[in-house]
Parts: structure tokens; sequence; C-alpha cells
């Protein structure tokens, strides 16, 4: 069997056990669902007016704010997501399973790679049912073309797969889950600091360069610019730098840590 | 308790190819040496125990032979594979079950089995039907659709030699595969144990006990310190301390005084009224000892036999440190 045969079915494997995890334990994803989605409807329905106001200028209109805050929700749900990618992979490995793993004669990336993708698909998947509650409550995009929603698409895929990856390296340095998941936490945390719920302008000048130019506030202007039609400007290459970026780091970052003599 | 005799493999005209050998194996962790230099040959079809209390380094070792971790120093070959240059091919050739549980908890013992099979890439008629035999075997039928979770520690090891063995391994590592298993888990993991070895595989297992060293091993290495102590057959571990003796114990102090006066070459334990007379323990040299207490007039109220079993052999070695190395070839 070729190399690339062999890494291919392995990852293929892991990947298939990865979604078995997945669906033998679906709270553990419907609870990651909770936060994105609790925000948005307190956000909408008990916050919506004062924001909304703040936000049009005075006029009350709550589909503007859900319009408006509709990306950030789907960025952030992709942030929480990837909390649950870095609390498994902790768990993996104090499973003892993963020990097994590099006893054998598999594609080593396997391991790494059947995960990220797993994740990427859940995050997706994710995406998908916090997208259509928003859509329940009002949530309409205006006049995205085909292209644009494909590229919206892209954008949150490749956003996932930045975040998961950094996720992937958050599971393996971390001795056990609840340390996974607190180390985890800024990927929930960004969001907040982002132009998510309100606009960067109304921050206070010291704090808005670290809210313009951290990962989460470029990806999300540059969605509402797709969905939306809202100007992009510099935040599309400023997302796809970011994810590059990220993907790159938390790939070497993972796989240097992974293919090190383990930790126990 | 009394010791059974095990053969040694590589006895005879045609000594086995060694199926794992180690050279000056070292490993530490910081300032601590967990391995100081220990050499391994283990015969391809033998059971080889490498016996030590807890912090021995057995599971340091059994990490670097399964390619888990690198050793500092040493030369290693598995399977006739380099460990540092071909590790791969040394993963092909061997099924490692650690010392804590290798198994996915999330998932049933069945997709735990079947999940192997994918990874050794048997076909899926292939990997169900050697799924479905090694759950057989292994007694785990009825809990095959339960997540491994909810296993009980002995179904859990079973579960995890059981992943072991899909690929067939030809080398099989097993650290302490029976600690903290209730005693009859233990026996059917010894049975286990003793199946793998009649199939002609060659087995590493660790553990602590004694008892379970003698009932499995062709030979036996004891790791103290990081080292190994000394290293032999059950038997010649056994001869490696003297300890083998008739125990006569009375009760009556007038008596213990009159036997002991008459037997002079015996040890005297005042305290307990009981008197030791070295013996190997053969029924020859009972017959001897019994005819002469006869006829010295001597009637103990007890009289026992003592063995050296390999508690001895493993306290006089592993009770002080500085013990020189003792090694049986
Ligand atoms: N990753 C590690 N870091 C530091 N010390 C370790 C590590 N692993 C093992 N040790 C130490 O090495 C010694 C031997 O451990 P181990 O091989 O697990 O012994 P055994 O399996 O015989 O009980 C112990 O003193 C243990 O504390
Ligand atoms: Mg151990």
């Amino acid at each position: 069997m070729s190399a690339l045969t062999l890494a291919v079915r392995d990852t293929n494997t892991m990947l298939r056990r990865n979604l078995l995890h997945a669906r033998r334990y679906p709270s553990l994803t419907l609870n990651l669902l909770l936060t994105p989605v609790m925000l948005l409807l307190v956000f909408v329905y008990i916050f919506g007016d004062t924001m909304s106001a703040g936000i049009g200028g005075g006029g009350a209109d709550r589909s503007e704010y859900i319009a408006y805050i509709v990306p950030g929700l789907l960025l952030m749900t992709i942030g929480s997501t990837t909390v649950g990618t870095a609390v498994s992979f902790a768990n993996d490995m104090a499973e003892g399973i993963i020990a097994r793993f590099r006893t054998m004669a598999i594609h080593r990336g396997s391991v790494i790679t059947g995960h990220v993708i797993g994740s990427v698909l859940q995050s997706v998947m994710s995406v998908v049912f916090v997208g259509a509650v928003a859509v329940a409550i009002g949530f309409r995009s205006t006049d995205a073309t085909l292209l644009e929603w494909l590229a919206a698409f892209g954008l949150l895929t490749l956003f996932a797969l930045a975040l998961t990856w950094i996720a992937v390296g958050i599971g393996l340095v971390s001795p056990n889950a609840e340390a996974a998941s607190n180390n985890a936490m800024p990927l929930i945390l960004l969001p907040l600091f982002s132009s998510a719920f309100v606009p960067v302008d109304s921050m206070p000048g010291w704090f808005r360069p670290v809210a313009e130019y951290q990962p989460f506030t470029p990806a999300i202007e540059t969605l509402r610019g797709l969905l939306l039609g809202t100007e992009i400007g510099h935040n599309g290459w400023l997302t796809i730098g970011w994810c590059v970026g990220l993907t790159v780091l938390g790939y070497f970052w993972s796989t240097a840590k992974f293919s090190g003599d383990p930790k126990n | 308790m009394p010791s059974s005799v095990m053969p040694t493999s590589n006895e005879g005209a045609h000594p086995s190819p060694t199926a794992v050998s180690a050279i000056g194996l070292r490993k530490s962790y910081g300032d601590k040496v967990v391995l100081d230099g220990i050499d391994l040959r283990i015969p391809a079809g033998s059971v080889f125990a490498l016996l030590g209390p807890n912090g021995a380094g057995k599971t340091t070792a059994v990490k670097i032979l399964s390619t888990l971790i690198t050793a500092d120093a040493g030369e290693m070959q598995v399977a006739g594979h380099d460990l540092a240059t071909a590790p791969q091919a040394v993963r092909a050739a061997i099924g490692v079950t650690g010392q804590f549980s290798a198994v996915d908890g999330l998932i049933t013992g069945e997709e735990n089995m079947l999940l192997m099979a994918d990874l050794h890439h048997l076909p899926k008629g292939e990997g169900r039907r050697v799924t479905a035999e090694l759950l057989e075997r292994f007694d785990l039928v009825e809990a095959a659709k339960k997540p491994a979770s909810t296993y009980s520690g002995g179904m859990k090891r079973r579960l995890d030699i059981a992943m072991t063995l899909v690929g067939n391994p030809r080398i099989i590592f097993l650290d302490e595969p029976t600690t903290g298993l209730d005693p009859r888990s233990r026996h059917n993991m010894w049975g286990i144990i003793r199946g793998l070895v009649s199939d002609g595989v060659t087995v590493l297992l660790t553990t602590q006990y004694l008892e379970e060293a003698d009932e499995l091993a062709d030979r036996i290495a004891v790791l103290n310190d990081g080292k190994i102590a000394a290293e032999g057959s059950a038997d010649e571990l056994k001869r490696l301390i003297p300890g083998g003796h008739v125990r006569l114990r009375f009760t009556d102090p007038a008596a213990y005084q009159t036997a002991a006066a008459a037997l002079r070459e015996v040890t005297r334990d005042d305290e307990s009224l009981a008197l030791q007379i070295p013996s190997d323990g053969s029924q020859r040299e009972l017959r001897s000892i019994l005819d002469w207490l006869d006829s010295a007039g001597i009637e103990a109220d007890e009289l026992t036999v003592h063995t050296p079993d390999l508690d001895d052999v493993f306290f006089a070695l592993t009770s002080s440190t500085t013990q020189p190395k003792e090694t049986v070839r």
C-alpha cells in the first residue's frame, strides 16, 4: 500500500471514530451550541431594543440588529465548537487509546488529521444549525449572490479549520479535560471583544486596535460584507491571513507535540 | 508456595532466533535515572518476565521497546528491526497492552475491535470474523454492544488484550496484565497468556508478582532500581539463595530442649520452640530426616517443609539497593 493510500485510509478510519463519538454523545455538541443560541436569543429579545437603538442611530428596528449580530454568532459558534475539540482531544490522550495508536504501524498524522476533519465537519454542522435558528427568528441576507454564499461558506470552513488546529494544540498540551476547557476559553471569549455585538467604533479608543485586529473581527466583517453587502475593505485579506497563519501555527505546534515523546 | 519447574525454551541444539534484544538500555527523566544500562535477550517463542517492585522501571522499558518513548542510549532490536531507525517496522510486528487500559471508552467493545481491524487494514469481512472470534475467545460477546467505559477492570483488560491480538502480532508486550484484577480474573488472564504462548508468539510481560512470573515465564529478569539484579529461569533464581529447610515446632519446652540437644546441625528459634533443619525439600532427604528423628526418639508437634520461592529471591535481591549485580546464565 502506498504511503498516500495508507494516510487516506487511516485518516478515514480516525474520522469515522471521531464522528462516532459525536453521534454517540450528541449532548456534548449540543451543550457547546447552547452558548451561541442563548446569546442570539438574549441579545435579540432581551437587549434587542436598546442594542438596535444604539446601532440604528435611534431607530429601534430589531431585524437590523439581528442582521448585525448573526455573522458574529456564526463565528462564535465555531469558537465554541472547537472548545469541544480541545476537550475531546485531551480526553483521548488521557484514555490511553492514543498510546495504543502510537504503537501501531499506522499513518501517524492520521490520528490528528482525522480529528481535525471531524471537528471541522461538526463546526460546519453547528454553524448550519445556529444559522437555521437565526433564519427562524428573522435573519435574512440582503441579496447575496450564489458566489457570495459560497465564499461565506468557504470563509466559515477556513475559520473552523484554523481554530480547530489551534484547539488540537491546546488539547495536546492540556493534562486533562478540565484544563483543556480552561485553556481553550479564549476561543469563546475572543468574540465578546470583537465587532460581534457592537461596532468597534463604539469601544474605548485604547481598546479599538485590539478589537479590530484580533482574528474574529476581520472574519466577522468579511462575513457581514458577503451576506449583508457591507464594506469588506482590507478585512478579507486580514481574515485569510489569520486563517492561514493560525492553521500553519496550529499544525506545526500539534504535530511537534504529537510526534515527541508523550507526557506520561 | 511451591514452584513448578518451567522448561527454558532456549536450550537444545538450535537456539531460537532473538525476538527482542537490548544492550545498554538507558533512560533518565531529568536527574532521575530510571533505566541504568540494562541488557535483555528474549528468544522467539518464549515468555520473558520483567519482575520488579513499583517504580523499578518496568513500564519505562516496555514503553521504549514498544516505540512509545525514546531511549537515551542503547542498542535495541525488536523482530530484527532496529528501534531507532525502523520504528514503523517494529510497530508492524508487535502488539502492546500497556499498564493502563488503552481502550476507547466512548465506543462499544465491538467497535473498539473493528477499529483495530480497520487500522490493520483487514478487509471488512475478515475484520468482522476476527472481531467475532476474539470477542468469543475472551468471553466478551455479551458485553460487545456496551460502551467499553462500563466494563469492569477484568473485562477492560480482556478487551485490551483482544484488541492487541487483532493484527496477529508475533511479539506481544504485556505491562502488568493482572495488576488490579481479582484472583479469578487473574487466573483467567494466566490462561489467556498461556494460550498465546502455545500459538508460538513471544511474550514480554512485566509483573510485581513472583508467583505470576513463576507460573508463566521461561525466563525472568529481576529489575530493581533501574538495573537487572538477576536473570534466569525460576529455578536458577531460586538456587541463587539458600533457604530450603524443614521446620519442627514443639509445644513442650522440655521436648524442644531435648530435640535441640540431640540434633546439632539445626537453627534454633527458642522463642517459638522451633528448629530448622537445612533441606532441599526432596523426598529422599525428607525420608532420611524423618528416620533420623525417629531414631533419636523426637516427636515434633508440627512439621513443615519450606522450599525457597521467588519471594525469598525477590526480597533478597531487592531489599538492599547496594546489592552487587548477580547474573545467572
Ligand atoms: N514521564 C516521567 N517523568 C518523570 N519520571 C518518570 C516518568 N515516567 C516514569 N518516571 C519515573 O521512573 C521510575 C520508573 O517508573 P516506571 O517505569 O513506571 O516503573 P514501574 O512500571 O516498574 O512501576 C519511577 O520512579 C517514575 O516515577
Ligand atoms: Mg509500571
